[in-house]
């Protein structure tokens, strides 16, 4: 830009009077459930500073419950009110949208996080520690468990209660996310999730180190993603002149060429539009674990407090899969020549590669991590079908999964040993001979993921295969069968673990938690049989919500 | 009154259920229920009978629809039966003989722990027979006959803890499935040529079928009929199927579902006539298995096999008569059901006699049991007369009939095929007059058994000679009752199409030479066993002797062939299994691991390592973005 072109700029501005700034007109009752959940998160701040610390655990538990309960029913009286099929609109200046899929997958993370927080409040698994009840995180960072560390944390009266703060601020940014309809909103709720999952990733009462390790590769590879996506917003603004989602796509699909005068040059110019395009997908594949973008999952989905991980691996990968699907169908349709094949290859190696290094791992919660990274790669074929089915299918998809994921790291904070936690592999042999419901649960959960019928994994897989072949895709749903064959292969290995091999006689025990976590349990079984058994109605429901404003 | 034709399954069905599932309650009056029951089933019958006869002679078929089982676009089966002269004659031959057995079996059966069982299988048996007869299409037929095939079974190894009639039972379950899969498949072939399985309608369009669509269909056919009726090559079943209780022997394997496939050629007549290559195949199966059945009776020393022998060569003449096509059909039947009295009769004979002699079958161990057993013996030698077809005795009418139409065919079939049923009828007198000098004539021969005990002989009890009496009867009169004014043969003539035969050389002649060649036979046997003392111990015999005593070396012959050839058939495709299928399977899975481990590799723990993978995907992406582009 010459300098007289940068002189003129200021000297046109400066001529202009200066607007007051307007009034921002807010749709408070559309904005309902993210105010309600960010509301009680600041509440939750509060209460850890006023209420007295025997008290903080039953408050801060009966306010998560609460606030995500009536945001759950706030999501539902949207629905219910046509907010997601008839009334969809955006609002809060155009950078929130409250349609279909918005508030499908919102109220799945409110689902989700309900149950997650159930685990997050289980205090029966551990004995008691200095005649305190314990629960999954550390009262102090040094802390060793049992140890003279955390004797004082207790004698100070150290609690633990501030991780319902932090998931509540971390569910309002996933609520935000899939809503988010400009890109620095996108950018802001990536944050807002991020910050606190990072912090919580860190709690872990036992084995410090690795729940350390875990947050710092988390915040800098998080942080590392983030930069991408925040270049890729910079390039893309270049490219449209704006951050609105709708702006954004009118410019590609070349129905607006207003021209920006401090813009001229960079506007319209294609290739600040797919390098910025990619790096913002890259940002959003990174959050939902695709390869290549996959490797922080296995390291902290296995260092971080299994509650956590379980909330994490659920929600997480709903909010970005809902921002994901929000970007490509709202934002880059008049692209899809371009992406739609990137996105293709990306699918292949992402089912293929969780489910082959899959095989060799040896602790559970890796291979779940694995597990989440190959179904991360068939929720992908999904998103690629660019149909109406498409979207209904990966929504449904989410759903399921969620609960599956949920009820699985439930069933593991069960299985327990001297050491806490008995996650390594050989540990679980014979558990279906000491333990057959727990056994009998986790095969459940299992086979869902393996997506054998009568299970919720069965019905999302079909359906988003269905809608990638559909959608012309027929190659990549062959890989993909391919790759659920490979990884029937390590679910299966796991229940012929449990069922068909001797109990070690120094195995770990399957702790008896009390009703939080049974319900945490129960409701993932239930959810993945009904899911399984009578799929149609909520596929008839996602199908209704499968519209996305613009 | 159609809903009898419903009823009259019901009935032994109710006592099947009755029976199986009542538990021990109706140990004490479980084996009249069931008993009373058949009776209540013949009653239908005669019933229906009744109201038959009173039809004009064309308009007698009756069909009943009791339910759609089936109901798919483009495949539609219906359980609905169809009563007509054909299977009228068989519910009356089952029904009636089936009472009697029952009410034998009451005597016979009264000291088994396990009677209420027994008899909820005969009933079982009575239902699925009826039902094979009274299906109006071939997958009804199909279950009544895979459900009799279930009740053989069950009462061949009724006394399991024999190991050697749990094998029997096992045998005769194995032979029959290769015969149920021909039928099976012969089923699916008319679904596909015809769209139906429906007697009428696949009967009615068999002019519009290929010829060798036919006689695909026909071979099935008589493959399934080989199994059930122990016909060459699946004849092997039939002798130790001995190994059952002798009522058993009696009704399943003697009067009723061994000519199951008789029925079933008969039944399905209008195939056969339309595949010659097929009806000759039948015929040819007759011929073979008349005189397999024959020699093999000649052999045996065990009364019950030797009998089997002679069941396995009278339904070679029926087999014989259904393949001869319109001439035999009727003849076929007649056959049938005089032999279902006279054969029935025997076993029950053979029954009495082993009861009297605890439970011995070896005939050498005989002799001279006219004087303890008088009715046994004078109903046995009725029913002997009969089988040799003495004159004026039932098999004497229906067999003589079947050798003029085995006389009546063109060039030199005629002589082949009428003269080897000439031959049956002589080996026939032979075995069967051998049989019964063995048995009531000659010295006493029996021994102290194991343990020291010495028979006994007497006669049966009133509830196992009565049947005896009654089946004596229809021995001696139900040949000349039928045949007299053709009245058989114009009973069935709207069912089964009727000619008559017209034999190369006259009437006459063929029933003359047909008495001749039985009086060789009988005179023969007369002269081997009348007039020498019978040797206690089998004395090594000929080669043909001891080739029969091995059943003419069947089992042998399975063995090689079928055995061995299956166990090195499997033990190559379990071979190709390991090497060719594991191989690649295993291969597969252990490429899948290898790459599994090297790629884990890559996951070393750094988050610089993590790091540089992102920022190279993220390179690649955005470079195939503008691949894409610029492609």
């Amino acid at each position: 830009m010459s300098a007289s072109a940068v002189h003129s700029l200021w000297t046109t501005a400066a001529q202009q009077p200066v607007d007051s700034i307007p009034a921002p007109h807010i749709e408070y009752s559309q904005l309902a459930p993210m105010l309600i959940v960010v509301g009680a998160a600041v509440l939750g701040v509060l209460v850890e500073v006023v209420v007295p610390r025997k008290a903080r655990y039953h408050s801060q538990l009966f306010l998560s419950v609460t606030a995500l309960a009536a945001a759950f029913a706030a999501v539902v009286g949207l629905a219910a009110t046509g907010h997601g099929t008839t009334k969809v609109q955006i609002a809060a200046m155009g950078a929130i949208a409250v349609d279909g899929p918005a508030l499908f997958l919102q109220g799945t993370i409110l689902l989700a996080s309900l149950a997650a927080v159930f685990t997050f409040a289980e205090r029966r698994l551990d004995p008691r520690a200095h005649g305190k009840h314990v629960d999954s995180f550390v009262a102090q960072a040094g802390s060793v468990p049992g140890g003279e560390g955390e004797q004082a944390a207790v004698r100070a009266g150290f609690t633990t209660t501030e991780v319902y703060p932090l998931m509540l601020f971390a569910v309002t940014g996933m609520l935000v996310f899939p809503a988010a309809n400009d890109l620095l909103t996108l950018f802001i709720a990536l944050e807002v999730f991020s910050l606190p999952l990072y912090l919580l990733c860190a709690l872990a009462r036992r084995k410090r180190l690795m729940s350390q390790e875990a947050a710092v590769k988390y915040f800098l590879l998080g942080a590392f993603s983030s930069a991408f996506l925040l270049f890729g917003i910079a390039l893309l603004y270049g490219y449209a002149g704006s951050v609105s989602y709708a702006r954004i796509a009118e410019v590609v699909d070349g129905s607006v060429r207003a021209i920006d005068p401090a813009l001229a040059q960079t506007m319209g110019n294609d290739a600040l539009l797919l390098i910025g395009g990619a790096m913002l997908l890259m940002g959003l594949l990174f959050k939902v674990g695709a390869v290549p973008f996959h490797m922080w999952t296995p390291d902290v989905y296995q260092g971080a407090p299994t509650p956590v991980t379980g909330f994490m691996a659920a929600a997480t990968k709903v909010a970005a899969f809902g921002a994901l699907l929000r970007l490509l169908y709202v934002v880059l349709p008049g692209l899809n020549w371009d992406w739609r094949p990137v996105l293709w290859g990306v699918a292949i190696v992402t089912m293929l590669g969780g489910a082959i290094v899959a095989i060799t791992q040896t602790d559970i919660k890796r291979l779940l991590a694995y597990s989440s990274i190959a179904h991360a790669g068939f929720i992908l074929a999904g998103v690629i079908a660019l149909t109406p089915d498409g979207i209904s299918s990966v929504l449904f998809y989410l759903a399921a999964y969620s609960f599956v994921t949920i009820g699985a790291f439930a069933v593991v904070t069960l299985v327990r040993d001297a050491g806490g936690e008995a996650t390594h592999l050989s540990k679980w042999a014979g558990l279906g001979r000491r333990s057959p419901l727990a056994a009998a649960v986790f095969a459940v959960f299992l086979l869902a993921f393996a997506g054998i019928p009568l299970t919720s994994g069965f019905a999302g897989k079909f359906a988003v295969f269905k809608a990638a072949a559909e959608g012309g895709a027929g190659a990549l749903v062959v890989i993909g069968v391919i790759a659920s064959a490979i990884a029937a292969f390590f679910y299966i290995r796991v229940i012929v673990l449990m069922f068909f091999s001797e109990p070690k006689p120094e195995g770990p025990t399957v702790a008896v938690p009390s009703p939080l976590t049974m319900t945490t349990i129960a409701v993932g079984v239930a959810v993945t049989l009904a899911l399984g058994v009578a799929p149609q109605y909520f596929l008839d429901l996602a199908g209704q919500a499968s519209g996305f404003v613009r | 009154m159609d809903n009898l034709i419903a009823l009259l399954i019901a009935a032994p069905l109710l006592g099947a259920a009755l029976l199986l599932c009542g538990g021990r309650r109706l140990d004490g009056a479980g084996h009249w229920v069931a008993t009373v029951l058949a009776f209540v089933s013949f009653l239908f019958g005669t019933v229906l009978f009744a109201d038959m006869l009173g039809k004009a002679a064309d308009d007698r078929t009756v069909q009943q629809q009791l339910f759609s089982w089936i109901p798919v676009e483009g495949f539609q089966a219906d359980v609905a039966f169809q009563l007509d002269q054909l299977s009228m004659t068989f519910v009356l031959l089952i029904t009636g003989v089936g009472s009697l057995i029952h009410l034998y079996s009451v005597g016979y059966m009264e000291h088994d722990e396990r009677r209420r069982r027994f008899f909820g299988y005969l009933n079982l048996f009575l239902a699925a027979m009826l039902l094979l007869v009274l299906a109006d299409n071939y997958l009804l037929l199909y279950v009544g006959w895979e459900g009799v095939g279930l009740a053989s079974y069950l009462l061949i190894g009724f006394w399991q803890h024999k190991p050697s009639a749990a094998t029997a039972a096992k045998k005769a379950f194995l032979v029959n499935r290769v015969g149920d899969m021909g039928l099976s498949i012969a089923v699916m072939l008319m679904f596909t040529t015809f769209g139906t399985f429906a007697f009428t309608p696949v009967l009615e369009s068999t002019g519009e079928t290929s010829e060798a669509m036919l006689t695909a269909i026909g071979l099935l056919l008589l493959l399934a009929a080989c199994g059930k009726s122990a016909q060459v090559p699946l004849q092997s079943w039939l002798g130790d199927a001995m190994e059952g209780p002798t009522p058993v022997s009696a009704l399943i394997h003697a009067a009723t579902m061994v000519t199951a496939g008789v029925y079933l050629i008969v039944r399905s007549g209008a195939i056969f006539n339309a595949a010659p290559d097929a009806q000759l195949a039948v015929v040819v199966v007759g011929a073979v298995t008349l005189l397999f059945g024959a020699i093999i009776g000649c052999a045996k020393d065990d009364i019950k096999k030797a009998l089997a022998g002679s069941t396995m060569s009278q339904i070679g003449y029926m087999v014989l008569a259904a393949g001869l096509g319109p001439i035999g059909y009727a003849f076929a039947i007649m056959h049938l059901v005089t032999h279902g009295f006279f054969k029935a009769g025997l076993f029950l004979g053979a029954g009495s006699v082993m009861h009297g002699m605890n439970d011995e079958v070896d005939m050498r161990k005989y002799g001279g049991l006219r004087k303890y057993l008088p009715i046994t013996f004078v109903t046995f030698g009725l029913g002997y007369l009969a089988i040799i077809g003495v004159p004026p005795f039932s098999g004497f009418f229906s067999k003589d009939k079947i050798i003029e139409a085995a006389f009546a065919q063109e060039g030199a079939r005629a002589w082949i095929f009428g003269g080897i049923a000439l031959l049956g009828a002589g080996i026939t007198a032979f075995y069967m007059t051998r049989v019964m000098l063995m048995t009531f004539f000659g010295k006493q021969r029996w021994q102290p058994d194991a343990e020291g005990e010495e028979p006994h002989p007497h006669e049966a009890p009133r509830t196992m000679t009565i049947p005896m009496i009654l089946l004596a009867v229809g021995s001696v009169g139900a040949g000349a009752f039928f045949s007299i004014g053709d009245r058989f043969v114009n009973w069935l003539a709207p069912v089964t199409e009727f000619e008559h035969p017209h034999p190369v050389i006259s009437v006459p002649v063929i029933t003359a030479s047909t008495i001749a060649v039985l009086l060789v036979g009988a005179a023969l046997a007369y002269a081997m066993y009348g007039t020498r003392p019978v040797p206690v111990t089998a004395p090594r015999g000929s080669l043909l002797t001891r080739a029969a005593r091995r059943d003419l070396l069947q089992d042998d012959f399975n063995h090689v062939v079928l055995v061995r050839g299956g166990e090195h058939l499997t033990r190559s495709l379990v071979y190709v299994d390991h090497t060719l299928v594991d191989g690649v399977v295993n291969g597969t899975a252990a490429g899948f691991g290898g790459l599994s481990g090297r790629l884990r590799k890559l996951q070393n723990g750094y988050a610089r390592t993590y790091a540089v993978s992102m920022f190279g995907g993220a390179a690649v992406l955005i470079a195939a973005t503008l691949l894409m582009r610029a492609v």
